[in-house]
């Protein structure tokens, strides 16, 4: 391999693009040529000393908003009309299982539309500032700063230990009721753990839905309703809720 | 939702005509759905692109929008594999297209503002880095960003696909529409430029 071949193939070097046989030409090549070997530091601390983070720009709220607007819309009102209608008309359907489909269709919409609510107070919560009214990784800090701002002491849990770092708590607000906000990141990812007071309603297994490219966990446990919202992937976002379930339970 | 379209299929297959009907806005509404689900988590990598390469904030809008609506439309086209090569694609397309030979912009040096440097690192603080790092942090990145807005178009694009959005060679060459060799051949001088640019901020006055 000559100098010309190299100070090519070292920048795919440096990104981990060359099969084991390349790489191994170009670093048997630098070992022999102090020119390219120089070439390929000053690249490497180049690279390492850029910060590519800095270097993103996050969109804009109203585009993101602007674009949703432009897409169809998911046309569930026609939906849900049709269906009810269908049923009106339709001879085999009873009056019973009519009343029971609407019962069904509108408390999934319902939850849909809380759904929304959940995803949205996530994004806004990605704004600057808006992340943590108490920010600290001790829950026994984040649990008492709840006192007197709900009707029920949100369950704050450290999980540092099993990899979701607690950042801090939030007052939030779902459904104009006030709920707990729970934060926790995972890598650079933040995840949303809010809690909202749902007094009598009985156990319910975890759902895991998915609404703009944000990831949903659902349950119901101890007469708490809660969300966890991340864009972290659907299998890590399980991960944190078996882990926090199991954490609850001890 | 689930349940709602259980509900539909159920009652489609009891053969009332009304099911049909909402059953192909469901289908329209669910391909929107599906769309946004797999396009909207790139919103972000494809502004960067639009914003590097369009000279002021307006014009990467309407370039994203464009984009998007775009995908949407042509999303029966897309033939699975990642789609956020196919989105940057669409998006330097629209670029084209729309501002190619406008003396207005494309591919000019000066872009509009800089990234936000607060909103783009982790918005949480790290307590290691004290002020003054962060200042020189804050202060190194927009040099940096200033460089990268300098560079020729087409090594402008390379550097911004591999280096911010963290793309590979396969899925840059699929946006550029070029093959690999090019790629790196442009990636390769990119940084050179890039990188002579960059020692030479330094050396005036001091500190980048």
């Amino acid at each position: 391999m000559n100098c010309e071949e190299a100070s090519l193939l070292l920048h795919a070097l440096i990104d981990g693009e060359l099969d084991a046989g390349h790489a191994r030409d170009v670093e048997a090549h630098i070992a022999i040529c102090p020119n390219c070997a120089a070439q390929l530091r000053e690249f490497q601390e180049f690279r390492n000393g850029m910060t590519p983070a800095s270097l993103r720009y996050t969109a804009p709220m109203s585009l993101r908003s602007r674009i949703e607007g432009k897409l169809p819309a998911r046309a569930a009102g026609t939906n849900r009309r049709s269906v009810i209608k269908g049923f009106a008309v339709g001879a085999t359907a009873s009056a019973l299982a009519a009343s029971g489909v609407l019962v069904m269709v509108m408390r999934s919409d319902d939850e849909q539309r809380i759904l929304g609510e959940v995803v949205s107070a996530h994004l806004r919560s990605l704004q600057a500032q808006h992340l943590t009214d108490v920010q600290s990784s001790d829950q026994h800090t984040v649990k008492p700063w709840f006192n007197g701002k709900l009707d029920v002491a949100p369950p704050v849990i450290d999980l540092t230990a099993l990899g979701f770092t607690l950042l801090g708590g939030r007052l939030d607000y779902v459904d104009a009721k006030p709920v707990a906000a729970i934060v926790y990141r995972r890598r650079v990812h933040v995840i949303n753990l809010f809690c909202a007071p749902a007094p009598g309603s009985s156990k319910r297994g975890a759902a895991m839905e998915s609404l703009y490219g944000f990831n949903v966990r659902r349950w119901t446990e101890n007469g708490l309703n809660l969300w966890a919202v991340s864009d972290i992937n659907a299998d890590e976002l399980t991960e944190f809720g078996d882990k926090f379930e199991a954490a609850l339970r001890q | 939702m689930g349940g709602v379209e259980r509900i539909m299929f159920s009652a489609d297959k009891a053969g009332n005509p009304v099911m049909a009907g909402g059953a192909v806005d469901g289908n329209d509404g669910g391909k929107a759905e599906r769309f946004k689900q797999l396009a909207l988590p790139h919103l972000d990598a494809i502004y960067t692109l639009a914003r590097y390469l369009l000279r002021n904030t307006s014009d990467a809008d309407d370039a994203v929008q464009e984009c998007y609506l775009r995908a949407f439309r042509h999303f029966d086209s897309f033939r699975g594999g990642p789609i956020k090569p196919w989105l940057l694609a669409i998006l330097r397309n629209v670029c084209h297209a729309s501002y190619a030979g406008n003396t207005r912009l494309v591919y000019t040096a000066d872009a509009g503002s800089e990234p936000d440097a607060t909103a783009a690192k982790p918005i949480w603080r790290e307590d290691s880095e004290t002020p003054e790092q962060m200042v020189l942090r804050r202060h190194e990145s927009e040099t940096m960003w200033r460089l990268i807005g300098e560079l020729p178009a087409e090594f402008k694009e390379v550097i911004v696909l591999r280096e911010i959005n963290d793309l590979s060679y396969r899925d840059i060459a699929t946006v550029i529409a070029a093959p690999i060799g090019t790629v790196m051949s442009r990636l390769a001088r990119g940084r050179k430029m890039l990188r002579e640019a960059w020692i030479a901020a330094e050396g005036e006055g001091g500190s980048p």
